[in-house]
């Protein structure tokens, strides 16, 4: 049976079928009303591919997100795929979320296992984070003064 | 030990002896760790991916993870032991072909393998013969306590353990399963059984993990949902849903071929043994082919006169990189096929 789209006559590629008030309701759409009435339609596409669509999708007009930290840009991620630092999950959340829920069947929340130890605070691992990237800065401009100051700083908190 | 101790042997989880293993060759779970206060491998320096290196081989090796470990610095290693850890499933591709500072520690009895500056600082995987997830999720369990108790990983209370890919944040928990699919190949079924597991949010590989195609009759199947469920949740899908769909619809294909094409199937089997004995040139894609029907005659009772162990090393040993190691040489693809076809021979009684 060839249904076609209830708003535009397009070709409708999108049933549903809803129980109101004990009254079934049939509705047919095609794929563009679908989406403008705000029905996601389930994607039958492997994760690398939606990552990739994620990555294609042009980049919005306020400034670039970039990471304090590590350097990284929303587009370099976009491009390759891959987070430069642990950071990067804080600057970049906006775009994660969606990207996470998208490829995690809707979760955006960690349930499973925590460390055993308490380990390093949150605080103290970007802390470390930042000077390491405070070291590799200063070296790459050959202020080895500043440099050696940065490590000393590192060995204190207890990381080598 | 050392890589070559390897070579001659099948690694544990090749044997074929485990659970279900007439379907389920092996299982794998691996977990992915980033150490805190770093960067990820891609804003590394060199010096840091250096000290990084050196760091956590150290830590490994001094927790005393399992009998005979041994690392195996895979910038110093030769091409032939590169490819010998991917035909081994010891390390990804990515990992083999890479140019900067990483390693790998493999256990003695290769049932555990971590790789070390591959995507993350660590990727840590368990394999075991046949079907086993509970046992290799329980093992490395045992072995992220272990190296959690000597080094912070990078963990976030909502988005878990932190990864340099989005899709592995969480539990970092990939769980797979390489199975021998050879019925629904034949039947014409495995397309429809694919389908299926891409809409339960199973990931399909090939042979050799990702970036290879699943061609033949061999196909790795993993989850891709790695946050908001737990481990635990995560392996009990798996081995409770995932993986007895599979083993049913295939044995339920074998069962048809041999209820209504006995003759088809028996002649398809004994041929593909009979070349394997015969052959005097084969390739590595033409050797796999045939011993994968060879293994389903063995598993249906047809041919009796050959050892499943025997061919499931084969798998193993006839590989490009396994072929050269054991014969001593190197070896051009024309010379590796004569090789290789004697090899076969010898091992499965030919003439």
């Amino acid at each position: 049976m060839n249904f076609k789209c209830d708003h535009c006559g397009k070709p409708a590629t999108v049933h549903l079928t809803e129980i109101e008030g004990g009254a079934k309701i049939e509705k047919h759409l095609c794929e563009s009303c679908a989406q403008s009435e705000g029905i996601t339609i389930k994607a039958d596409v492997p994760i690398s591919q939606l990552l990739e669509n994620f990555i294609l999708q042009s980049g919005s007009t306020t400034p670039e997100p970039t990471c304090e930290i590590c350097g990284m840009t929303l587009s370099e991620f976009r491009r390759g795929g891959l987070l430069g630092c642990p950071n990067d999950y804080e600057t970049f959340s906006h775009v994660l979320v969606n990207l996470l829920e998208r490829t995690h069947e809707g979760a955006s929340q960690h349930v499973g296992k925590v460390p055993v130890r308490a380990g390093l605070d949150q605080q103290r691992a970007t802390a470390l984070l930042r000077l390491r990237a405070q070291l590799k800065a200063a070296v790459a401009q050959e202020d080895y003064e500043r440099a050696a100051a940065i490590r000393d700083e590192i060995k204190e908190m207890g990381a080598s | 030990m050392t890589l070559s101790d390897l070579t001659a042997q099948a690694g544990e989880w090749l044997r074929g002896a485990g659970p279900m293993h007439d379907v389920v060759i092996s299982s794998r779970v691996r977990l992915a760790r980033n150490v805190a206060g770093m960067p990820f491998l891609s804003k590394c320096t060199a010096a840091q991916q250096r000290d990084l290196e050196q760091r956590l081989a150290g830590t490994i090796l001094d927790a005393g993870l399992a009998d005979g470990t041994f690392y195996v610095d895979m910038a110093a290693a030769s091409e032939t032991d590169r490819r010998l850890l991917v035909e081994r499933h010891l390390v990804s591709r990515q990992h083999a072909e890479a140019s900067h500072p990483r390693g790998v520690a493999v256990a003695g009895d290769e049932t555990m393998a971590i790789m070390v500056n591959e995507e993350d600082h660590l990727r840590m995987q368990v394999l075991r013969s046949g079907l086993q997830l509970d046992n290799a999720a329980a093992e490395i369990n045992r072995i992220d306590d272990r190296l959690e108790g000597q080094m912070d990983f990078a963990f976030d209370g909502r988005y878990g353990y932190l990864t340099a890919c989005p899709t592995n944040v969480g539990t970092g928990l990939r769980v797979s399963v390489m199975l021998h699919l050879p019925a629904l190949k034949m039947t014409g079924e495995i397309e429809k059984a694919l389908r299926a597991a891409r809409d339960m949010h199973l990931a399909i590989r090939g042979l050799y993990g990702e970036g290879t195609e699943a061609s033949g009759d061999f196909f790795q199947v993993s989850n891709q949902t790695t946050l908001g469920k737990s481990e635990a949740q995560i392996i009990e899908e798996f081995v409770h849903q995932t993986v007895p769909h599979f083993i049913e619809y295939e044995r339920r294909a074998r069962r048809g071929l041999l209820e209504n094409r006995p003759a088809m199937l028996e002649d398809k089997v004994f041929r593909s043994l009979a070349l394997l004995r015969s052959a005097r040139c084969i390739s590595s894609d033409e050797t796999m082919y045939l011993l994968s029907l060879v293994r389903l005659g063995i598993n249906l009772g047809r041919i009796n006169d050959v050892d499943l162990t025997a061919v499931n090393e084969l798998f193993l040993l006839t590989q490009p990189a396994h072929l050269q190691k054991i014969l001593r040489h190197e070896m051009q693809p024309q010379e590796r096929s004569e090789a290789r076809a004697e090899y076969i021979r010898q091992h499965l009684g030919g003439n």
